[in-house]
């Protein structure tokens, strides 16, 4: 991978920390919201389900997510096991596409 | 303060283990002379290496009690719990023989950091005119008094984890010299401390800020570096 794309990288792992600071405040601040507050489940789906606002933040959650847990795992993988290269990059974009799949999944799920 | 120390030292290369000396206390006595005594009194085959005796060179750093320092300016009194020492080489560099290491790796580093200065004047052209007090001239102050001693290398865990990593000291001495405005070599210094073994790699764990005899920062010189190399990749001019 070039110096620049590498460098890049770290950009984009900096500004989704960034993302994900405020995401996992509102994150936690909503989930003590309302488990203090005795909502039932159905109550909460009544909330999520066609909140388009809540679909762009969990959305916008999520790919900050999608970004940023990759270029971590890459730095360990490089360090704690020496896996660099072209095929850790590809196991790590799987894994991207995974995360993707799986948070837009949940995001959905509670979106219809 | 009890009459003798229990001193352990490194004895081998890579496969070795640790002797243990008897040796007597002294007022004011530094690890250095520890280990002098045991070189010159007990057993005169051990290797270390030194030089000014006095805090300058940057020749005579080892692992004492588990942490990398200049013997010549770590008093016993400051490290010897209960009156023990335990003296190894450098971490992070091949051992030569006993306390002495290889430090080519070290030092070809700074090298491939570009850690050299290069002008574009020549000797026809009137002397540059430094203003001591601008932004870049304090930077390249803050980290400009490194003597490459080695105890930030050896205490960095991301160059145990990854042996590529340029180190802290390399990277600070490209960042002083980045920030040097008589400097020419720009784009091609900071393309040097790019990629997964240049200053992107570090995690910020602050050991060599902690441990550097000097005082320096690298930590806070090679955040500097991480800003000058992401500036450029994000104009295009990486």
């Amino acid at each position: 991978m070039s110096f620049r794309s590498e460098t890049l990288l770290w950009v984009a792992q900096r500004a989704s920390a960034a993302v994900l600071g405020v995401c996992v405040a509102v994150h936690l601040a909503t989930m003590i919201y309302a488990v203090r507050g005795g909502l039932s489940a159905a109550e909460i789906l009544s909330r999520t389900q066609g909140s388009v606002a809540w679909l762009s933040f969990y959305t916008v959650f999520v790919l900050a997510v999608v970004v940023h847990a990759p270029i971590g795992l890459r730095a360990l993988l490089g360090e704690w096991l020496g896996w660099r290269g072209r095929s850790r990059d590809l196991a790590l974009l799987a894994f991207a596409a995974l995360l993707a799949w799986a948070g837009m999944r949940a995001v959905f799920g509670v979106f219809r | 303060m009890s009459a003798t120390l229990e001193v352990r030292v490194w004895r081998g290369a890579a496969e070795g283990r640790f002797e243990a000396y008897q040796v007597p206390r002294h007022e004011s006595q530094t690890v250095l002379d520890v280990v002098t005594h045991i070189q010159r009194a007990i057993d005169p085959t051990l290797a270390y290496r030194f030089a000014c005796r006095v805090g300058m060179c940057g020749s005579c750093a080892m692992t004492v009690n588990g942490a990398a320092r200049w013997t010549c300016r770590t008093h016993v009194d400051k490290v010897a719990e209960g009156g023990e020492l335990e003296i190894a080489p450098l971490r992070n560099l091949p051992v030569v023989r006993d306390l002495v290491t290889d430090m080519r790796e070290f030092f070809d580093k700074w090298a491939r950091a570009q850690g050299r200065f290069r002008g574009r004047a020549t000797r026809k052209d009137p002397f540059a005119q430094v203003s001591p007090q601008s932004e870049a001239r304090q930077q390249a102050n803050a980290g400009i008094e490194c003597i490459g001693c080695g105890v930030c290398y050896a205490s960095c865990d991301v160059v145990a984890a990854n042996p590529d990593y340029l180190g802290p000291a390399a990277l600070n001495r490209a960042w002083t010299l980045a920030q040097d405005e008589r400097d020419a070599a720009g784009i091609e210094r900071l393309r040097a401390v790019a990629g997964e073994a240049g200053c992107h790699a570090c995690h910020t764990h602050l050991s060599c800020t902690e441990r550097c005899p000097k005082r320096i920062s690298p930590t806070a010189g090679i955040a500097g570096l991480k800003r000058a190399v992401a500036k450029a990749a994000l104009q295009g001019r990486l």
